[in-house]
C-alpha cells in the first residue's frame, strides 16, 4: 500500500516537474514573469514548422543524368552543402536544406526551408541564381573558319543597316565544350600577382577535374582554352581566354584577366558558390505561408486543444466520477509528457502535427474508458471494488494492446508516406499512441491503487460507479438482466 | 441483441449510405487540391477594400494564365488558383492582384506545386492506403490466429476490411458532394478513419474472442449479441471523447484544419455506426452462411 502511495506521489511530483519544465522553457507561456530556470531552459524551444511561423518551402529537382551511380550521393551532399551556403547569405534563423530521393536514379530533390521568408521571389532568385564555369577548347580550323565568316556577314549585314537572323552558328562560338565545368571545381581564390600586383583567380579542381583539365592542355598545346561564366543566361563573351603554353598537372589553373579587385573577389565568391555539382537544378514546388497566418493558425491549434482537453475532462469526471477524475489527471500528465517530448526531440509541430495530437488527446482516454467500462462490469457482478479494479485493468489490456498496435501501423506507414504536413502528423499521432498507453495505463493504475478503497461500501460504489444516472439505477438493470438471464436459461 | 436480431435493416442502411457515396463520387467527381494534380494557390488579404472579383478577374484574364479561379474568402481576403507559377508568372500575378498598384495588400501564402510532385504524391497516397489495409488484415489474423472456431481468423479480419471500407467510402462522398479539396489532408484524415475504425472492430471482437473462450452462451449468435451490449457504451464514449475534441478542432482550430477535421467527424460518426451495427452483425450472418453450406 505504502509503496503504491510512494510511487504516486513520485509520479505526481515527476508530472508536476515535467509540466514546469515546459512552462518554464517557453517564454510565451511565461511572458515576462521570472521563472527560476529558464534562462537555461531556453534552449528547448517548441519547433515551429513553416505553417505556423511563417516562411517559403522551397522542393528543387537535381538533374544526375550525368553522374555515374556511385557519385551521386557525393553530388547530392555537395549540392547541398553549396545551397546552404547561399541560403545561409540570406540571413535566415534556422535555414533547413534536406536532400529526398526523387522520383528515379537520375535525379534527386533538394528541399529548401526558409523560415520567416515570405519575400519569395528573392529567395529562388538567390537559391536558383545558377552561374556555370565552362572551360571550352578551340573548335578545329575549319570550323573557326566558318563561324569567323559568319560573324564577318552577320556584321556587315548589320552595318548596312538589316537585321540579320543570329544563326545557331553565331550562338555557338569558336569553341567547343571540352566538359570541364564548375561541377570539378574544389575551389576558387583570389590572389595577387607579386610583381604587377594585379588580380588573380586560382582554381583548384577535383581528382577527376585535374585529371580532365590535365588531358584537355595537353592536347591543346598552343591553342586557347576559353573560360566561359554564365553562357546559358547569355553571356558569351569568355571572362578570360589563355593560350596553353604547356601541360598542366596537379589540378590548379589561374585566370588573369583585366578585372578590379573588386571585381575578381565577386567572381571568385560566384564561383565558391556557383560550382554546382550536378547538372541543372529546377524549381518543382514553392509554398509560403505569410507569417500572420501561420501566427494565428498557431494560437488556433492551442485554443483547439485547451477547449478539447476541457470538454473530454468535463465528460470524464461527470460519466466516470472517482476514476474519470484521476484519469484526468492522467491525461494532463499526457499532455505534458508530450510537449516536453515536442520539445526534446525535438518534434517539428505543424497544424496538422497539431491535429495529430489533440486526436490523440482523444485516443489517450480510449485506454481508461475501456478499462473503467470493464471495472464497472465487475463491480456489477457484485465483486469488491478492489477486485474490481484489478480484473478491470487485467482484461482491458488485451483489447488496448490489439487495438494500438493498428493505430501504430497507420502511424507508421503515414510516417514513411512522408511529405513534411504528413511526418508531423505521423510523428504526434504515434507518440502519442505509445505515450498514452504509459500514462492511461500505469499511471492511472497506481493511482487508483494509491487510494487505497478497501471498504466496500455505498459511498465507494458511488465514486466508482460511472453514468450520469447514480450507480444504483445501473445496478439494478444489470440485476434485472441477470435475472432475465437465468430465466433464458 | 435487438442489433443481432434487425441486422438486415443496418445492413441496408450500410449498403445505401455506401451505394449513394460512390454514386457522389461518380456523378460530382473528386476535386484534387493543386498539392496532387499540380498548381498554384495565392492567397492575398486587401488593407482597405477588397477589389471586386470582376475587377480582379479581368487584370488576371490580361496575364492569360489559363484556367483561372478566382474566390473572395473571409472579410478582405482573396484566393486565387491557377496551374502551377513560375517565379515571374507569381510576380506578375501580384502585380495584377494590386491592380498596378492601386490597392494594397498583403500576401498571406502562395503554393505552387508542379504537376510532376503532384503525379508522385497521388501514387504514393494509393500505396499508402493499400499498404494500411494489408498491413491491418495480416495483424488482424495474427491476432486472431487462436480464434478459428466456429469462424476463421480470417473472416474476422475480411469483415473488419469490409467496415474499415465502410467508414473510408461515406466520408469521400460527402467529399465529393460539399466539393470539398481531396489533398494530402483529406488523405491523411481517412487513414486516420481507417487506424480508429479499426480500433474499434477490434474492441468488439476482442470481446467476442472473449466470450467464446468462457463459453458461457450456447448460440454464436447470442455470444456476439452479448460481447456487443457490453462494448458498446465503450464505444460511444469513445468516439464521443474523440467526437468531443474533433468539435473543438473544427471551432476553434486552425483554418487549413477545418476540412481536416470534418471529415474525421464524419469518418468517426460512421465508423462509430459500423462497428456497432455493420461489424458484428456481419460476423453472425458470416456464420450463418457457414452453417447452411455445412448443412
Amino acid at each position: 500500500m505504502w509503496k503504491t502511495r510512494l510511487a504516486a506521489i513520485v509520479l505526481l511530483v515527476a508530472g508536476i516537474g515535467i509540466g514546469y519544465f515546459v512552462y518554464a522553457s517557453e517564454g510565451a507561456l511565461h511572458g515576462s514573469r521570472i521563472v527560476p530556470g529558464s534562462a537555461t531552459l531556453n534552449r528547448f524551444p517548441f519547433k515551429l514548422g513553416l505553417d505556423l511561423s511563417g516562411g517559403a518551402h522551397l522542393i528543387y529537382r537535381a538533374d544526375l543524368a550525368s553522374t555515374t551511380p556511385s557519385e551521386r550521393k557525393d553530388s547530392m551532399d555537395a549540392l547541398r552543402d553549396v545551397i546552404e551556403r547561399r541560403v545561409n547569405l540570406f540571413g535566415v534563423a534556422e535555414p533547413l536544406v534536406q536532400i529526398e530521393s526523387g522520383a528515379s536514379d537520375r535525379e534527386g530533390r533538394l528541399i529548401v526551408e526558409l523560415p520567416g521568408v515570405t519575400d519569395v521571389n528573392k529567395a529562388i532568385q538567390l537559391i536558383g541564381e545558377t552561374p556555370t564555369l565552362e572551360f571550352m577548347k578551340e573548335k578545329s580550323k575549319e570550323e573557326i573558319d566558318a563561324y569567323q565568316k559568319a560573324i564577318e556577314a552577320f556584321k556587315k549585314d548589320q552595318e548596312a543597316g538589316k537585321n540579320p537572323p543570329i544563326t545557331a552558328e553565331l550562338l555557338a562560338g569558336p569553341f567547343e565544350q571540352t566538359g570541364l565545368t564548375g561541377r570539378y571545381l574544389k575551389r576558387a581564390t583570389l590572389e595577387f600577382d607579386q610583381t604587377t600586383r594585379e588580380p588573380i583567380v586560382s582554381l583548384e579542381f577535383n581528382e577527376e577535374g585535374a585529371a580532365l583539365f590535365a588531358s584537355i592542355t595537353k592536347e591543346n598545346v598552343g591553342k586557347t582554352v576559353a573560360i566561359y561564366l554564365d553562357r546559358n543566361l547569355g553571356n558569351f563573351e569568355p571572362i578570360s581566354a589563355p593560350v596553353v603554353r604547356e601541360e598542366i598537372l596537379g589540378g590548379k589553373a589561374q585566370i588573369t584577366g583585366k578585372f578590379t579587385p573588386e571585381e575578381a573577389k565577386g567572381l571568385v565568391g560566384r564561383l565558391n558558390s556557383g560550382a554546382l555539382p550536378v547538372d541543372k537544378m529546377e524549381l518543382l514546388s514553392t509554398e509560403t505561408i505569410g507569417a500572420t497566418l501561420g501566427e494565428k493558425a498557431a494560437k488556433d491549434g492551442v485554443n483547439a486543444g485547451m477547449y478539447g482537453l476541457a470538454v473530454v475532462a468535463i465528460f470524464l469526471i461527470l460519466w466516470y466520477r472517482l476514476p474519470g477524475l484521476l484519469a484526468v489527471i492522467a491525461l494532463g500528465m499526457y499532455v505534458v509528457m508530450m510537449l516536453a517530448l515536442f520539445k526534446l526531440i525535438p518534434v517539428t509541430l505543424t497544424a496538422a502535427g497539431i491535429a495529430g495530437f489533440i486526436l490523440s488527446i482523444g485516443m489517450a482516454v480510449d485506454a481508461n474508458i475501456l478499462i473503467f467500462a470493464r471495472m464497472k462490469e465487475e463491480l456489477a457482478t457484485g465483486k469488491t471494488v478492489s477486485d474490481s479494479i484489478h480484473e478491470g485493468f487485467h482484461r482491458a489490456w488485451l483489447s488496448i494492446r490489439d487495438s494500438n498496435i493498428s493505430s501504430i501501423i497507420t502511424a507508421v506507414i503515414l510516417f514513411w508516406f512522408g511529405t513534411s504536413l504528413i511526418e508531423g502528423f505521423a510523428l504526434t499521432f504515434g507518440i502519442g499512441v505509445l505515450v498514452s498507453m504509459f500514462t492511461a495505463i500505469t499511471i492511472t493504475r497506481t493511482f487508483l491503487f494509491a487510494l487505497g478503497v478497501q471498504e466496500n461500501t455505498g459511498v465507494a460504489r458511488f465514486f466508482f460507479g460511472s453514468g450520469i444516472l447514480n450507480s444504483f439505477l445501473a445496478s439494478r438493470a444489470s440485476k434485472a438482466s441477470e435475472a432475465t438471464e437465468a430465466t433464458r436459461s | 441483441m435487438f442489433i443481432v436480431k434487425y441486422r438486415k435493416i443496418f445492413f441496408a442502411i450500410s449498403a445505401v449510405l455506401v451505394i449513394v457515396s460512390i454514386a457522389m463520387v461518380f456523378a460530382r467527381g473528386l476535386n484534387f487540391g493543386i498539392d496532387f494534380k499540380g498548381g498554384s494557390l495565392t492567397e492575398v488579404s486587401y488593407k482597405d477594400i477588397r477589389p471586386e472579383t470582376s475587377e480582379l478577374q479581368t487584370a488576371v484574364a490580361a496575364l492569360s494564365l489559363g484556367d483561372v479561379r478566382i474566390q473572395p474568402a473571409g472579410e478582405r481576403d482573396v484566393i486565387i488558383r491557377t496551374k502551377s507559377l513560375s517565379n515571374t508568372g507569381h510576380s506578375s500575378l501580384l502585380t495584377a492582384l494590386s491592380l498596378d498598384g492601386k490597392s494594397l495588400f498583403e500576401e498571406k501564402r502562395f503554393s505552387s506545386i508542379g504537376p510532376v510532385v503532384g503525379q508522385e504524391l497521388r501514387s504514393r497516397a494509393w500505396v499508402a492506403i493499400l499498404l494500411v489495409i494489408l498491413g491491418i488484415v495480416l495483424f488482424i489474423a495474427f491476432a486472431f490466429r487462436h480464434v478459428s472456431e466456429p469462424v476463421a481468423s480470417w473472416k474476422y479480419g475480411t469483415i473488419i476490411v469490409i467496415a474499415l471500407l465502410h467508414d473510408i467510402i461515406i466520408p469521400t462522398g460527402v467529399v465529393a458532394l460539399l466539393g470539398k479539396d481531396v489533398d494530402t489532408l483529406f488523405i491523411i484524415a481517412l487513414l486516420s478513419i481507417m487506424g480508429l475504425s479499426v480500433h474499434d472492430s477490434i474492441v468488439v471482437f476482442d470481446r467476442v474472442r472473449e466470450n467464446l473462450r468462457l463459453k458461457k452462451w450456447r448460440e454464436f449468435s447470442e455470444t456476439v449479441g452479448k460481447s456487443l451490449e457490453q462494448t458498446f457504451v465503450r464505444s460511444i464514449n469513445t468516439s464521443l471523447t474523440i467526437i468531443l475534441v474533433l468539435f473543438a478542432l473544427y471551432f476553434f482550430g486552425p483554418a487549413s484544419t477545418k476540412d481536416f477535421s470534418l471529415i474525421l467527424l464524419i469518418g468517426m460518426f460512421f465508423g462509430t455506426y459500423s462497428s456497432i451495427f455493420l461489424g458484428s452483425p456481419l460476423l453472425v450472418t458470416t456464420k450463418m452462411l457457414q452453417d447452411k453450406k455445412g448443412k
